[in-house]
């Protein structure tokens, strides 16, 4: 107990709280910025750190990156295009409701949700994290290659319309995903001696190109035409937000603990969340048909699962000094740094530490919502630009967070493609959404694939012979089973009825 | 109102950035540098590699006067950070940190670089793999391992560390040749980093993991791995219940991962001078030293001419193991 009221006292001094304020506002504006990622915003401020006591410089890595996660869905709702990968999953139908004129709920139930979602991934790892670190630590690649099927089986319930063309997509994305150099071998594929395709094509290079530039080349073929045009409206957010509640309650509960699980795993961060949650939320949805159009209960789900697999992945991050995402990854060295080893002995040496890690967890959940609701005032004036200058100024930002991924021109060339590529897919009723799920997920599969093969001699059943491999792995094969039945009844109904 | 609150949050936003430029004292116009310096690192923010970087820049830093940029270049198993510090203009603006790999990708026939297109400037750090088990595993020390290696059919045991042909790799390559095996008679399983293949010994995935032992630390700490050997010619003091393969076995065999700072090929020698004693002193600073123990990192000082000679040895070593392990294609 005495630990629990150091912690106090250490969060709430007068330093560390401004410290915890500035890291919010720093996170909000990196998330919102396309290309910025929350990992980013980690790993600018790690030197900063290095001058820092424990408390303060976990507590703004915590709070930006909280911020980062939520302020991604910003950009994501007023312009598609998502602020971090972590809202690639719904920026298409955040966009759409914005177009429906539903801006203001819309961000309102993001703001609040990813409140909500963070809080509930809290407080798991306050109350469980050794027993969940504990289930996250039995996966092994067979377990992460069932899970990678799974991800990928996701990319049917996001792509709307016609399966044909989300396959299409998929496997697109699959294989782009083949360039750069092969995880098992170390063999270069597709690379024609060139050393920048040596690391592959960057997803989020990608992201910004097919979501955002896509977006763009059509505002620029419209631009003149009168019509569609958002009316920014300056009205109250968060009015019909409790309502949202009361009517998705089960979505925010079953996309946070979701998201919780999957921050845990090693290797699956906010971003993978966020896509399984919408994929869940439209497979289970009573009105699957509604998604697509501008719905809510998907980004409900959604924003609450990234935000709490944030929290989610600090569980294996502190019992075992196991990343749960890119974002752990950085904040296990910090915590050796400041000599605070993770592992079982970080709850018993330093408890007052981790305490006031979860304290600030909770604090920058709470002032997320003035501060967002701050941030998307701030940011709604941005749609009272004229056109003809946003358009160019949001082209620019794209350059930059394209070039910020490989700190090359090569981010901005491969942006600039896929525009183009994700302009004409979906000029012709192809999503672009599954394409850039087979270039996330493309590597964890071949990779697990792969490695599993190796370890088990070749032998197939390997995949079933853990036992968590084997319930994952007939839960695959029986969700595939299920999909093709009904495409099959499907297929046979529809001549019958001609 | 919400004018204020953008300007407010963009002001923040650009305070944030610029703080750590404010924090710099002012500097004599003429000499070298005047102006921020680029250090390029071939591998992800994160990453031991990075944090290296990282605190060294910010010693050089207030060393120097001017910022230094950290930036990652990362991907191709390292070519893409180290191309872009090898053909970067030799101007003193950048500089980067190489590690290993640059005296195995060229073997790997993944580049046509080699250790000969940079100025080397400072070794800073060498750490020597280690070998882990699980805990649960039934091999209580290095000699049971060793036995039960050689008593099994070749490719039985499974151990990871790294990716196919990296560091690791190469040390289970080594440490098996020298106890007169074959190079795949323990079959390599490749791994996205030392931190995924300690997590699926954990899992009970794989039976060996090769990697350094501060990669190792968590799950030693957490009693889910145990450390049976370094391959090092000395204990590492920070682990020292850990004994070296000639303690335990009488294998004279050690090998290790190392990072230095380079400069692209024909640096001037003066600014080459002014990076050295400058990398000297944030070597031998406090918070240089306290940082890679806090990481449990090993330390090493080798100055230009040193460095040079140890990567050429670096690179022979690295070329004679990856040709026995049929690694080699170049």
């Amino acid at each position: 107990m005495d630990a629990v009221l150091t912690a106090f006292g250490l969060v709430f001094d007068p330093s560390v709280l401004l410290v915890i304020l500035a890291a919010a506002v720093f996170g909000m504006f990196v998330g919102a910025m396309p290309g910025l990622t929350a990992t980013m915003a980690t790993a600018l401020l790690v030197p900063v750190t290095f001058f820092m006591d424990p408390v303060p410089s976990l507590g703004a890595i915590v709070t930006a990156t909280a911020m980062a996660i939520f302020a991604g869905d910003i950009p994501a709702a007023m312009l598609r295009m998502p602020g971090t990968p972590a809202s690639a999953a719904y920026a298409d139908e955040s966009f759409l409701m914005t177009k429906k004129g539903q801006l203001d709920l819309n961000l309102g139930v993001n703001v609040v949700f990813s409140a909500l979602g963070g809080i509930v991934g809290v407080a798991f790892l306050v109350l469980c994290a050794p027993a969940l670190a504990e289930l996250a630590l039995n996966f092994s690649s067979f377990e992460y290659f069932w899970l990678a099927c799974l991800g990928l089986t996701c990319a049917v319930f996001i792509g709307s319309g016609n399966p044909v063309k989300g396959f299409v997509s998929l496997l697109f994305g699959l294989s782009v995903g083949c360039i750069g150099i092969d995880p098992a071998a170390g063999v270069p594929r597709f690379t024609f001696g060139n050393v920048d395709l040596m690391s592959g094509v960057n997803f989020i290079a990608v992201m910004i190109g097919a979501f955002a530039v896509s977006e763009l080349l059509r505002g620029g073929v419209e631009l003149h035409q009168v019509g569609h045009v958002v009316v920014p409206q300056v009205g109250n957010v968060f009015r019909g937000v409790a309502g949202v509640l009361r009517r998705y309650w089960l979505n925010f509960v079953r996309g946070s603990l979701l998201g919780t699980l999957i921050g845990a795993l090693p290797g699956a961060g906010a971003d993978i969340a966020a896509w399984v949650s919408y994929a869940v939320s439209k497979r289970f949805s009573r009105t699957p048909e509604k998604f697509g159009t501008g719905h809510l209960e998907g980004i409900v789900e959604a924003t609450s699962s990234n935000n709490s697999a944030v929290a989610g992945a600090w569980i294996p991050a502190l019992v075992f000094g196991i990343p749960g995402d890119s974002i752990t990854a950085i904040v296990i060295g910090v915590l050796y740094m400041k000599g605070m080893n993770p592992g079982p002995t970080v709850f018993t040496e330093n408890p007052q530490f981790i305490y006031a890690v979860f304290i600030i967890f909770v604090l920058a959940n709470v002032v997320m919502i003035p501060l967002g609701w701050a941030a998307i005032k701030s940011m709604k004036q941005v749609l009272r630009i004229p056109r003809t200058l946003l358009l160019p100024l949001i082209l620019l930002f794209c350059v930059v967070g394209a070039f910020a991924m490989t700190n090359s021109s090569y981010g901005i060339v491969l942006m600039l493609i896929f525009g183009v590529l994700g302009w004409f897919m979906e000029e012709n009723g192809i999503p672009v959404a599954p394409m850039i799920l087979g270039l996330v997920l493309g590597e964890m599969l071949e990779q697990n694939f792969m490695t599993s093969m190796i370890k088990a001699d070749g032998a197939w059943l390997a995949f079933f012979e853990r036992p968590i491999a084997g319930s994952l792995g007939v839960m695959t094969l029986l969700v595939w089973l299920l999909m093709l039945v009904r495409g099959a009844r499907t297929a046979l109904r529809r001549p019958a009825a001609a | 109102m919400t004018e204020l609150n953008r300007r407010s949050l963009l002001r923040a936003g650009a305070a944030a950035g610029a703080a750590s430029l404010l924090a710099l004292p002012a500097r004599a116009q003429g000499q070298y540098p005047t102006r921020p310096v680029t250090l390029i690192c071939p591998w992800g923010a994160g990453g031991g590699t990075d944090a290296t970087a990282r605190i060294i820049g910010a010693l050089l830093e207030k060393d120097l006067g001017q910022p230094i940029n950290v930036v990652n270049r990362t991907g191709g198993n390292g070519v893409v950070g180290h191309s872009a510090i090898a053909t970067a203009q030799p101007d003193g603006y950048t500089i980067g940190i190489i590690t290993v790999e640059i005296a195995m990708l060229h073997h790997a026939g993944l580049t046509q670089l080699t250790y000969k297109d940079y100025t080397p400037l400072a070794l800073v750090n060498q750490d020597p793999p280690g070998v882990q088990v699980s805990a649960s595993s039934p091999y209580k020390d290095i000699k049971a391992l060793a036995e039960a290696i050689k008593a099994a059919p070749a490719g039985k045991m499974k151990a990871s560390g790294t990716g196919q042909g990296g560091i690791w790799h190469l040390a289970l390559v080594g440490w098996l040749q020298a106890m007169g095996l074959q190079p795949d008679h323990v079959r390599w399983v490749p791994s996205n980093g030392a931190a995924p293949a300690m997590q699926d010994l954990a899992a009970g995935g794989i039976d060996i993991v090769t990697c350094s032992v501060p990669e190792a630390r968590a799950m030693l700490d957490a009693g889910r791995a145990r450390s049976l050997a370094i391959m090092a010619p000395q204990r590492n003091p920070q682990f020292p219940d850990v004994p070296t393969l000639n303690d335990a076995l009488g294998i004279n065999y050690s090998t290790g991962a190392w990072r230095g700072i380079a400069a692209p090929r024909n640096l001037p020698d003066d600014m080459a001078k002014t990076l050295v004693s400058a990398l000297e002193r944030a070597y031998k600073s406090k918070e240089f030293t306290d940082f890679m123990h806090s990481r449990g990192f090993g330390t090493i000082w080798a100055g230009p001419q040193e460095f040079a000679d140890f990567m050429g040895k670096s690179d022979r070593a690295m070329g004679e193991a990856m040709k026995a392990a049929g690694l080699a294609r170049a």
